[in-house]
């Protein structure tokens, strides 16, 4: 894929009029989340990381550590709001999921999750987001709830809590006080990332490296 | 936060970073006039009519009372403190998903992470059985309920337009219009191209500077806290003018059970701050925790004289929840949106909520310009449409080129929709709620209408890729309505419970039904009135 805001990287506002005290005190603590295994065991934390790789891909040398902000999520006790009547809580209702994608990759591949292709797992995760696994582990709990309302969201959720995923999609990220301007069709404030026109990347390149 | 923050004889100033406001404080055991549990829409709202009409009020908050100036971060998972995350369950063939787009947990409560559109219910809907055959009536007559609408909008300086395109002529809001966002721009083109009406909305955030709060800057967080107190949520607007007035705030404070004697009269309220469980005395108990808290609070504090709970000989209390619908629909714009740039709803219409021809459904629904955030965004392609993997992140590259159209649409009442305690409890030790849900026919024939229009409407922009996001709803409502007859409603049209004569409840949860525009505006407004019927009745030695 190729890179629609090159060059743009939303840390350089860091130190601008669009971060105010409490958000740097935030994403500082959020880009120093110790590493893990914090929460999940070291065989669990693997499984994590090998949906993960599988749920938000990445091809970058310094990964989003996705797998540590799910556990920091976890170890923080913070809920959703609501889970559904019969899914236990998070942190019990994750190792039950990871207990039961490693049961059904064993009744399916003979070895556990963690350990198959990208092909594989992405088929075991596209039945569990269908509802279709049906391994006595799930322990009655509908896989599709686990999948869109817990292990993907999770995921999701963590690697666009991430600045790099931010710079990734264009998105002007923290913006107190100083805000917007520029708010109609095709306009842009001269903090906010610049895309590539016409195959232009320099330009495009120029403008993000001006980013304040 | 832990530590409660409105004590000694002062409150946190929210208009300077680390500032205080004196604040009067009550003893336990003086018997104050009025102990409100909530000071959200409804709670916030009354606490400071009530104080300024010159009764003694204490104001509880499970929540904390920030000061957002230096408190919010514009960061969405840091500001999932303002919602109220604690355990719930959701069953039903359409559970609710809770928590984030409905229910606050702060000093302020929902205000403080509501999207501020202010729209006023249109006439009819205040008896909506005996003029469009379908819900109930309310008790409550559409010309004073819009003299409070206007009380409202002076007191929260919404910006609005000029003139306002559907129902009875109104005054123009008291504040100029914010300019449109491109999103905005996508709404108004789509309604000109169906020949439909739009405007500009009415929105409780500044569009000039009033008082110490600026106006608003565009930021685009305003559903995760406005760190420039731009927005005029209750924590800023009425909660000031409460303490003012010498209403008590008590943040942190979760009631638990609300105490009633032998004698059928509500006598104070238990509630856990600091670590432990307290009480305070009170004439009048006024319930305020909106439609989930509100009923699972009077379902917890039944006795031996209520044993299926306080104010429930009706059997109501926690039936007819009705939320609303919102469902969307979404496309790519060939031209740079970045609906992330200023207040997410700039732009309705509320066609379909006066327009009663061509409909096979009861009820109405608006729809507006949407803004979301990149987590609430990819998290929508994932649930939604169920994107994940590398067409997930290629899709998110469209980010900045999104553009939508959401409806909040009136889902009908139905008593089988209900709150309910679990056998399970929460960290304070109580039952926690149990929300059961379905849809109706009729429901799902308007969301069908709606996504249907709203297709259209963003097929004659130049957006492609439309697709239809079928699942979501917002705002939650009923739980003990208001009515005539103590037979069929937990509270008369004073907010005042039928059983308990010095119980009241005063939220959302009083809605016999919800109609098709947000709610805060309304309950602000029937907060307002009831809080000038409770002086009248006072005055009247009726209390």
């Amino acid at each position: 894929m190729s890179d629609r805001y090159p060059g743009y990287d939303v840390m350089t506002k860091r130190n601008g009029p669009s971060w105010n005290d409490v958000t740097r005190r935030v994403i500082d603590n959020r880009l120093a989340t110790p590493k893990g295994p914090r929460f999940f065991s070291a065989a669990e934390f693997e499984t994590v990381r090998s949906i993960a790789d599988r749920i938000v891909p990445q091809r970058r040398h310094d990964p989003i550590p996705v797998t540590d902000f799910v556990e920091a999520r976890l170890l923080s006790g913070q809920g959703d709001g609501f889970r559904q009547a019969g899914v236990p809580q998070a942190g019990e209702a994750w190792r039950k999921a990871l207990a039961a994608l490693d049961a059904e990759a064993q009744a399916a591949h003979g070895m556990p999750f963690r350990q198959l292709s990208g092909p594989e797992r992405d088929g075991i995760l596209h039945r569990m987001q269908n509802g279709d696994l049906h391994h006595s582990s799930w322990g009655g709990i509908p896989p599709a709830t686990l999948f869109t309302q817990l292990v993907a969201r999770d995921i999701v959720f963590a690697y666009y809590s991430h600045p790099t995923a931010w710079s990734e999609i264009g998105w002007g990220g923290p913006a107190s006080p100083r805000g917007y301007v520029r708010t109609g069709y095709d306009r842009r404030d001269p903090w906010e990332a610049a895309e590539v026109k016409d195959g232009d990347d320099a330009a495009a390149i120029r403008k993000n490296r001006r980013v304040r | 936060m832990q530590t409660p923050r409105a004590t000694g004889g002062r409150a946190p100033d929210v208009f300077t970073p680390g500032g205080w406001v004196p604040m009067r404080e009550y003893d336990e055991s003086e018997e104050v006039d009025f102990v409100i549990v909530g000071t959200g829409a409804g709670g916030g709202t009354l606490a400071c009519k009530l104080a300024e009409a010159g009764f003694s009020v204490v104001a509880m908050d499970a929540g904390p009372f920030w000061r957002p100036l230096e408190d919010f971060a514009s960061d969405e998972a840091e500001q999932s403190k303002l919602f109220w995350t604690d355990d719930r369950l959701v069953d039903g063939e359409n559970p609710l998903q809770l928590g984030s787009n409905n229910s606050g947990k702060s000093v302020g409560g929902s205000t403080v992470h509501f999207a501020m559109v202010s729209l006023r219910f249109r006439p009819e809907w205040f008896k909506s059985r005996s003029k469009l055959g379908y819900g109930f009536d309310w008790p409550l007559d559409w010309r004073e309920m819009w003299s409070y609408y206007r009380e409202v909008e002076e007191a929260l300086a919404i910006s609005g337009p000029v003139n306002y395109p559907w129902g009875p002529p109104r005054p123009r809001y008291p504040y100029r219009a914010h300019k449109l966002n491109a999103a905005a721009l996508a709404l108004a083109e789509g309604c000109e191209a169906m020949g439909i009406p739009w405007t500009e909305t009415p929105i409780a955030t500044l569009s000039a500077p009033r008082g110490r709060a600026r106006p608003c800057v565009y930021r685009g967080f305003c559903v995760l806290g406005c760190s420039t107190n731009a927005k005029q949520s209750a924590l800023v607007t009425w909660i000031p003018r409460a303490i003012a007035a010498g209403a008590e705030i008590r943040d942190l404070a979760m009631v638990g059970r609300v105490e009633v004697d032998g004698r059928d009269r509500a006598t104070g309220v238990h509630y856990h701050r600091g670590g432990e469980w307290r009480f305070q005395r009170a004439r009048n108990v006024v319930v305020a925790g909106y439609a989930i808290e509100t009923p699972r609070l009077l379902l917890n504090s039944a006795n031996s004289r209520f044993p299926e709970g306080l104010a429930n000989r009706s059997g109501l209390v926690g039936k007819y929840l009705t939320v609303q619908s919102n469902q969307a629909v979404w496309g790519i714009s060939g031209k740079e949106i970045r609906s992330y740039k200023s207040p997410p709803s700039l732009a309705l219409t509320e066609h379909w909520n006066y327009q009663d021809e061509g409909k096979d459904f009861h009820g109405g629904y608006c729809y507006m310009s949407q803004g979301p955030e990149p987590q609430l965004w990819a998290n929508t392609q994932l649930a939604s449409r169920g994107l994940w993997g590398e067409a997930l992140i290629a899709e998110m590259q469209n980010y900045n080129h999104q553009v939508g159209l959401k409806m909040v649409g009136e889902m009908l009442p139905q008593e089988r929709n209900a709150v309910t305690l679990a056998d399970e409890t929460d960290q304070y030790g109580l039952p926690i709620p149990r929300v059961t849900y379905s849809w109706c026919d009729n429901d799902r024939a308007m969301i069908g209408h709606a996504l249907d229009f709203m297709g259209q409407a963003l097929r004659a922009t130049d957006a492609r890729d439309i697709w239809k996001q079928t699942d979501d709803t917002c705002h939650l409502n009923g739980g003990a309505r208001m009515g005539d007859d103590p037979q069929t409603s937990v509270v008369d049209a004073d907010c005042r419970s039928w059983d308990i004569p010095n119980l009241w409840i005063c939220d959302g949860s009083v809605f016999p039904t919800v109609g098709g525009v947000n709610p805060s505006l309304t309950i602000q407004a029937m907060a307002c009135r009831t809080g000038d019927r409770i002086a009248a009745m006072a005055r009247r030695g009726e209390l």
